[in-house]
């Protein structure tokens, strides 16, 4: 997943310079530039949590429902409302904070950031300010193979939670808007990294990895297109050997891993080439809009000065504290992290290829597991899922999660061709009735009578009898048409309904022609 | 006679304040006239309805009847509530009560008992504006926690009061809507911000009102309506539903004509409510156990207990007046057993001031979400910041406007640490102060305001003046510590004389002991009746 999506983000590179000049001349000249400067990207991802209830009132909530349907007093931020903290959500905090090995805060507390917007009922987020839930941490990358792979470690300043504020619903008309308060009141996960990235494939692997791991922590489904996961980048440029920092922007509306990388290299060239113009006082600290439509950014406004949030306590929540004996109960209960896993499969043997995709959806990566557990052939396990299971879920449309089949049972099938049950061409065949239908290896090879044929005796009969029923190609071939025996070996397979063991059948096909001559 | 206990810890005077001791037992100063209408003691209303009701002496509708043609009577002279339920709808209620004492059903506490509620506390069947313009008409789709106990409890909602704004003011002239007047002089405030509430229970409007107290909201206007205010520790009722103001100050409290009445009343209200992560899971103790008749009280009911005099709320700017009943009320607790003593609280004057930042703070973000968006007056404009401006302009009243202005002030970035964070700093001596004071005392005592009640318009254009008046209440909610204002005197003016109320603090949770020492103080004390003239005639 993530490799297809960094491909276009390389490519998006030549086409944002073309935007900027279309001549070629300018085109090289950009790439040209961009060697002699280094940029610098932070990203602030925001992750709805998955929990039954809000934050802070027990209103559920479900993306695209009709809006207003799931508000009550509280998230609505009716007079004499109270917020009561859903304790799940420092569970997922913590999770996710001792995930991204960081240093957890047993005390903290939650605070008021306050600014009017209509989405924003109360008139301000409860949020954490100076004492975040987790802090100090760092995620571990490895690149694409495709664009030289390489492992990578990228930071985490801090992890917090907060609430996330509605929508606004435009009208066609345009005089008016309407407020969904549908998702006011979500819990979220700010988590924000270092400035340690440099390039937009950098950028969008780390994206693409915090949604591996809150997929793999099971504490939010992730969904970029639905906002389960957003991130806002930032981004400044600098020469290479310079020290300070350029002047940063922020950049919003990333909808997809690959408009992260995208946007990133676009807004890296606009920079580069207005401070290699001597423009570099054109670059100023604004937040800028992704335009997926023209692969572009645009400015969304600026920021004159820091803005004031006027955070203080929230004085209607206590502190929070948790114990070390319950953060160690999740620490011991969290399952193994893309990280390992990939650790794992590369120690087992398996090629950095595969190793990346068996771990990018963890549903895969449980299957895998699971085929293996029993003792299954690991590469070829491996092989089965990326190869033809793989291909069945895209034309399908469908989740490994999904499909009748149960790593037992491919397991079965993997042991059966290894052990000449069936052939590798029947196995295939019965995998896909497994994926789409179930039922078992055995079963389907009794009920079918699949069981490869590997009695010799058997097979030196079906041999005899296509080299009775077909004389006039037999005497071509004695008369030193050789390559038709092949011929003859697809006529015995098809005698055999496919179940004879194909090594065998050559052998004796070989030898029945040869005493033949 | 005074006691001379000498504690390192806790500095104390052997004089109370310069004040000659003979003070301490001369007769109450100004004797009221009212007082000559009614020497009996207070009783408890609620106690009695419910004797008579199982008596069947009376029905709950006739009860009913009888205080809504009081309150009929009276609301255009008061104008305590903003709000008031038909009599359909309270007969109704009354008649249900009546059916099931016929049937022999149990009854709640509070069965029968009609009930005030403060503007600002959400019922479902009546608009809840908290006095304010921007929520005109606001009809909340819930009842707060404590309505829906009180209903639970059989009692009878007969309508909302009138508040300063919001809560913010002394007098209710922060009412976007009307002024209530004092039942002991119409042309005095009742106090404030409960004040329709204090006003209501004074006139026998209602049996017991609900009120908020954020800095003396419901002790001060009890202490001008001569009325018993309750103000419960932080935590010990669900603060669900009240409209908030400065989250870590408001309280709900209790506002009745005698003890018993705001002991029972808090009873109902109080709780761990699971709406309100702030509210307690302490035990609630039986509040109704201990209001004895006086007739079965020893010599010296309250033998051994250590009372402390804050000797700062005795000094300048304090009418001499509420000086000496707070000393008569001193004496009155020594004649009972209580070892008086004097108190000095350092951190004392400090309160003001930090209650000031903290609770503007605090308001100008709870006043946040009244953006003209969701609530009342939408001013239709262009823009959405003038959509903001205008609404919030023309919706709020002025007082507000300064408070929010001076929350938001001490909350920006590069104020914070000189206002906020220091005034929280100041709030942390207060606390120790009184923890100080209450390991060596059993009770402080001290004046619930420093003068009786002023004049309408008297204080309308010296904020300043006004929160002066709140010196002698804001610590207590700093600290968050329970606290009794009842009546112990009168000063002159008016036709018959202004109540002076007493203010008791307790410790933490120890709101027993409080309702214990105020009951016997309260049945004990001779020749004074609370009852306003206004209603003398015809209680
Ligand atoms: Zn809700």
């Amino acid at each position: 997943m993530g490799s297809a999506q960094t491909q276009t983000a390389t490519q998006e590179k030549q086409q944002s310079a073309q935007l900027k000049a279309s001549p070629q001349t300018q085109l090289k000249k950009v790439d040209e530039l961009l060697k002699d400067y280094e940029a610098v990207i932070g990203i602030e991802t925001h992750v709805q949590l998955n929990t039954l209830t809000k934050a802070f009132c027990s209103c559920p909530y479900n993306y695209g429902a009709q809006p207003n349907t799931s508000i009550c007093p509280v998230c609505m931020g009716l007079p004499g409302a109270l917020p009561v903290l859903n304790s799940k959500v420092i569970e997922c905090a913590v999770k996710v904070g001792l995930a991204l090995n960081c240093k957890l805060s047993l005390n903290s507390k939650f605070d008021r950031k306050q600014y009017f917007y209509p989405d924003l009922p109360k008139g301000y987020q409860i949020s954490q300010f100076d004492v975040p839930i987790a802090t100090s941490g760092y995620i571990d990358v490895d690149l694409p193979v495709e664009f030289g792979g390489g492992h990578r470690k990228f930071g985490v300043t801090r992890v917090h939670m907060e609430e996330d504020a509605g929508k606004l619903l435009h009208t066609g008309t345009g005089s008016y808007s309407q407020v969904d308060l549908n998702r006011a009141g979500v819990p979220l996960l700010e988590i924000v990294s270092e400035p340690d990235m440099r390039t937009g494939i950098e950028a969008a692997e780390y994206a693409a990895e915090l949604q591996r791991l809150v997929r793999y922590l099971g504490v939010s489904n992730g969904n970029m297109q639905e906002g389960s996961l957003r991130c806002d980048v930032n981004i400044s440029i600098r020469p290479i050997g310079q020290q300070e920092f350029g002047t940063k922007v922020e950049i919003k509306n990333l909808n997809s891993f690959s408009s992260v990388g995208r946007a990133i290299d676009y807004e890296i060239s606009r920079q580069v080439l207005l401070h290699s113009q001597g423009q570099a006082d054109q670059i100023v600290q604004e937040t800028r809009l992704w335009e997926e439509g023209a692969q572009k950014t645009t400015t969304m406004r600026k920021k004159e000065g820091l803005s004031d949030y006027r955070y203080f306590p929230e004085p209607d929540l206590p502190g929070i504290s948790i114990t070390e004996e319950y953060v160690d109960d999740i620490r011991n209960s969290l399952p193994e992290l893309p990280e390992m896993k990939r650790r794992r499969y590369e120690k087992m043997g398996l090629s950095m290829q595969d190793v990346l995709f068996l771990t990018n959806d963890i549903s895969v990566a449980e299957f895998f597991d699971a085929t293996i557990a029993d003792g299954a052939d690991i590469k070829l396990a491996a092989n089965w899922i990326m190869g033809d299971i793989a291909a069945y879920l895209k034309n399908e449309k469908l989740s490994i999660s999904e499909i009748k089949l149960t790593p037992q049972e491919l397991g079965e099938l993997i042991s059966s061709i290894k052990g000449e049950t069936i052939s590798g061409k029947i196995g295939k065949e019965i995998l896909f009735e497994l994926m789409a239908k179930g039922g078992t290896v055995k079963g389907l090879i009794e009920e079918k009578d699949l069981v490869q044929i590997t009695d010799p005796s058997e097979i030196e009969k079906m041999v005899d009898k296509v080299l009775v029923d077909n004389p006039d190609q037999l005497a071509k071939y004695l008369s030193g048409k050789t390559r038709l025996q092949g011929y003859f070996a697809g006529q015995v397979m098809k005698e055999s309904k496919g179940k004879a063991n194909p090594k065998l059948l050559n052998q004796i096909l070989q030898q029945k022609l040869d005493a033949k001559k | 006679m005074l006691s001379l206990v000498q504690n390192p810890r806790v500095l104390r005077l052997p004089n109370l304040h310069k004040i000659p001791l003979k003070c301490l037992h001369a007769s109450p100063t100004p004797s009221p006239a009212a007082a000559s209408i009614s020497s009996a003691q207070p009783t408890s209303q609620i106690l009695t309805i419910r004797k008579s009701l199982l008596a069947g002496e009376t029905t709950a509708v006739e009860t009913a009847k009888s205080y809504l043609g009081r309150l009929r009577r009276t609301e255009p002279d008061l104008k305590s509530f903003l709000y008031v339920s038909s009599d359909e709808a309270v007969l109704k209620q009354a008649e249900e009560i009546d059916r099931k004492i016929g049937n022999g059903e149990q009854l709640g506490p509070l069965a029968g008992v009609l009930v005030a509620v403060k503007d600002n506390i959400c019922t479902a069947d009546m608009p809840s504006t908290a006095g304010s313009k921007i929520l005109e008409y606001y009809r909340p789709p819930y009842d707060a926690t404590c309505v829906k106990k009180l209903r639970e409890n059989g009692a009878i909602i007969v309508g909302k009061t009138n508040m300063d704004e919001f809560g913010m003011g002394s007098t209710t002239e922060g009412s976007a809507y009307q002024v209530t007047a004092n039942p002991w002089d119409l042309t005095r405030v009742p106090g404030g911000s409960s004040g329709g509430s204090a006003a209501a229970v004074s006139a026998r409007q209602c049996v017991v009102s609900l009120g908020s107290d954020t800095g003396g909201s419901v002790r001060q206007p009890a202490s001008f309506c001569g009325v018993v205010g309750l103000k419960p520790t932080y935590g010990r009722v669900s603060r669900y539903g009240l409209v908030a103001y400065a989250s870590s100050l408001d309280v709900i409290g209790c506002l009745g004509s005698s003890v018993a009445d705001t002991g029972i009343f808090l009873q109902a209200i109080s709780g761990h409510d699971k709406f309100d992560s702030t509210s307690s899971k302490q035990v609630i103790p039986d509040f109704t156990s201990q209001f004895t008749s006086v007739d079965d009280m020893e010599s010296k009911p309250l033998r051994g207990l250590r009372v402390g005099v804050i000797r700062e709320t005795l000094e300048d700017g304090v009418d001499s007046t509420v000086v000496s009943s707070l000393q008569y009320a001193a004496s009155h607790l020594e004649d009972l057993g209580c070892t008086i003593s004097e108190v000095s609280f350092p951190s004392f004057s400090l309160g003001l001031p930090a209650y000031y930042i903290l609770a503007s703070s605090e308001s100008s973000s709870n006043l946040a979400r009244y953006d003209g968006v969701r609530f009342g007056n939408q001013i239709s404009v262009d823009g959405l910041s003038s959509l903001y401006g205008n609404s919030r302009a023309q919706g709020f009243g002025a007082e507000v406007k300064l408070r929010i202005l001076m929350g938001t002030y001490a909350l920006s970035a590069g104020y914070y640490d000189a206002y906020y964070k220091r005034a929280q700093q100041v709030r942390t001596l207060v606390q120790e102060g009184f923890k100080a004071a209450l390991d060596e005392n059993d009770i402080l005592i001290s004046p619930a305001a420093p003068s009786v009640a002023y004049k309408i318009d008297e204080k309308k254009n010296d904020p300043l003046a006004m929160y002066a008046g709140d010196i002698m209440t804001v610590n207590v909610n700093l600290a968050g510590l329970p606290a009794l204002v009842l009546p112990c005197g009168f000063a002159e003016g008016g036709s018959s004389g202004l109540p002076i109320g007493v203010q008791m603090i307790g410790a933490a949770f120890d709101e027993e002991k409080l309702l214990r020492i105020g009951h016997v103080f309260e049945q004990t004390l001779k020749d004074l009746s609370f009852v306003p003239p206004l209603i003398a005639n015809n209680f």
